[in-house]
């Protein structure tokens, strides 16, 4: 079968001088996405559709269970208990992109604004660690703090294990993922508009407010959303540099599937967390739409 | 400079301590010849400095479960590369140039493949296969095969968008001028269209690889009993390991960095395959 489809002949007359426009555009067939909208059906959609039903199924003894249309486990995820780990969870990783933005941005500024022969070099650098297990980083992280070590008792910081800990590894492990796309946007900044507003007597801060900012302001949301997010699903890093005195909502749903056997309470709560992320998502698409119409 | 102190500080602590000792404690009780022996439980605080040895690249080198782990880890790395990239670049090709109406659904599933928290899909793909393998007899038992079924959809929507990412920004000129030339659709995709998208097809697999090779969540829950290398460093960091693990690790860091310099230096030789390269690195970090 062809891959391309042909394009319409072009026929012009002999002697017209005006070029027969022609509504050929090289198209690739539909039925090439075939087999990944297949696969994202049937390994995708077909795990959340169970995920759905399991959350609505009843807990029958230890490990069985019947389908059916039970909301008992959603109520359970309104108890106190459980909707302090969803604050927490939504506060830490809120928090973490607080962060994250505070010191990824001004990097990503100094890259795009000064750096000219180093740039591909700093660029580098930033993308390096992800070349190391993201498991090994953690546990180097854990090293680094342990109070018996050599720098957090000599700093006097003795944060493993706490909450602390928690939003220095969610720093470091998604502070490359934030300073990369912001880069690119502050790499399209026309400069030349902030040196126009200086000569139009515009104080550097606040040329940066009213340019600078506004016209990366997009990129840096998308950013903050892009690191938000994974952290909001966290596992890892609280369980390793939070010793599991400090759990996420990621590491209550592992749990019901690993020791506690519940799988009807973890899937509610998988679906609860996927809620409150949509949240976000939708604000985050209604705003950007808006920001589209008015041309920011 | 601050930041990248921030950013490296871990990695250089992992190299040091890939050439620490057991604690003086451990050592006094012990009377084999090779230090580098001891197993975690009796190798005292390693988290503190004791002292320079370089046996634990050989401890590593031998391990029982860390090498078998890391083969296995590679293998399915490569599996799902290859895989999500031949899914990715069949989608972005017919996607790119398709009516947006019909675009539109296939879309909200793919950003919705990479929106859901990487815990739920591991949650939600564990119960599925086992439902599977319950009522499919054919279907495999938890394991390398579920692992690869399950990485391959995030990493299929990631090489997907890369790929389109290119595909869109090249525009179409050039196959409007083969075909106008006489050259045939699938003379067209081999000698114009592919070329052109190398360095997004590279890059995407690349960051295939890495994704799944580094994964742990994911394959938690869908392994069974197969180990991959981020589930035995887990197991590790949890329950005690031994600076083998940080041997390791600068090991594969090592061979990664000089990889990456060495291609870097042949293809700089030709000019065009030099802007490929930063075409890669450019593609494969999201700029372009």
């Amino acid at each position: 079968m062809a891959a391309v489809t042909q394009p319409e002949a072009t026929t012009t007359s002999p002697g017209a001088r005006t070029r027969v426009a022609r509504s050929f555009k090289p198209r690739y067939p539909t039925w090439l996405t075939s087999p990944s909208f297949i696969y994202y059906i049937i390994f995708f959609l077909g795990p959340m559709a169970i995920l759905v039903a399991f959350s609505l199924a009843t807990q029958q003894g230890f490990g069985g269970l019947s389908y059916g249309f039970n909301i008992a486990q959603y109520r359970l995820i309104f108890g106190s208990f459980y909707l302090d780990i969803f604050g927490r969870t939504l506060l830490m990783a809120g928090i973490g992109t607080v962060l994250t933005v505070l010191v990824g941005y001004p990097v990503a500024y100094w890259m795009a604004r000064y750096l000219t022969t180093y740039k591909m070099l700093a660029l580098l650098l930033i993308v390096v660690p992800f070349w190391t297990s993201f498991l090994i980083r953690t546990y180097a992280l854990k090293i680094i703090l342990d109070p018996n070590g050599y720098l957090a008792k000599d700093l006097g910081i003795n944060i493993l294990y706490t909450k602390y800990a928690i939003a220095v590894g969610l720093v470091y492990n998604y502070l490359p993922l934030f300073i990369l796309p912001v880069f690119a946007s502050l790499e399209r900044m026309d400069w030349t508009l902030i040196e126009a507003a200086t000569d139009l007597g515009a104080r550097p801060f606040s040329a940066f407010r009213e340019i600078t900012l506004r016209l990366t302001l997009p990129g840096v949301v998308t950013g903050a959303l892009l690191v938000f997010i994974p952290m909001t699903g966290e596992y890892i890093i609280p369980n390793i540099l939070g010793g599991g005195t400090y759990e996420f909502v990621g590491n209550v749903i592992g749990d019901q599937f690993n020791s506690a056997q519940n799988e009807p309470f973890g899937s509610a709560l998988s679906i609860g967390l996927m809620a409150a992320l949509s949240v976000f998502v939708i604000v985050y698409i209604v705003v950007a739409t808006k920001e589209e119409r008015f041309g920011a | 400079m601050v930041l990248f102190a921030f950013l490296y500080l871990p990695i250089i602590v992992m190299v040091i301590f890939a050439f620490n000792k057991p604690s003086a404690v451990a050592l006094s009780t012990f009377h084999g010849s090779n230090i580098c022996s001891l197993p975690p439980a009796q190798i005292g605080n390693i988290t503190v400095w004791n002292g320079f040895t370089t046996c634990w690249f050989s401890a590593g080198l031998h391990d029982p479960t860390y090498i078998p782990a890391i083969v296995v880890s590679l293998q399915i790395a490569a599996e799902a590369a290859v895989i999500a990239t031949v899914l990715g670049l069949c989608a972005a090709l017919a996607l790119a140039r398709m009516k947006p109406r019909l675009r539109a659904p296939f879309d909200s599933l793919v950003y919705l493949t990479l929106v859901v928290p990487e815990i739920v899909i591991a949650v939600a793909s564990l119960i599925f296969f086992v439902q599977l393998r319950n009522s499919i007899h054919a279907f495999p038992d938890l394991g390398r095969v579920t692992i690869l079924l399950g990485q391959v959809v995030f990493n299929a929507s990631v090489a997907m968008l890369i790929i389109r990412a290119r595909f869109v920004g090249m525009g179409d000129t050039l196959e409007e001028a083969a075909y106008d030339l006489g050259s045939g659709p699938i003379a067209t995709f081999r000698q114009i269209t592919l070329p052109r998208l190398m360095p997004a097809i590279v890059a995407a697999a690349l960051l295939s690889f890495t994704f799944s090779f580094d994964d742990y969540v994911l394959p938690a829950f869908t392994n069974g009993t197969t180990n991959t290398w981020p589930i035995v460093l887990f197991s590790a960091v949890r329950f005690g390991l031994t600076p083998a693990v940080n041997a390791l690790a600068t090991i594969m860091l090592a061979a990664t960095v000089l990889a990456v310099a060495t291609t870097a230096v042949i293809l700089r030789r030709s000019r065009a395959a030099g802007r490929d390269t930063a075409r890669v690195l450019d593609t494969a970090i999201g700029l372009r």
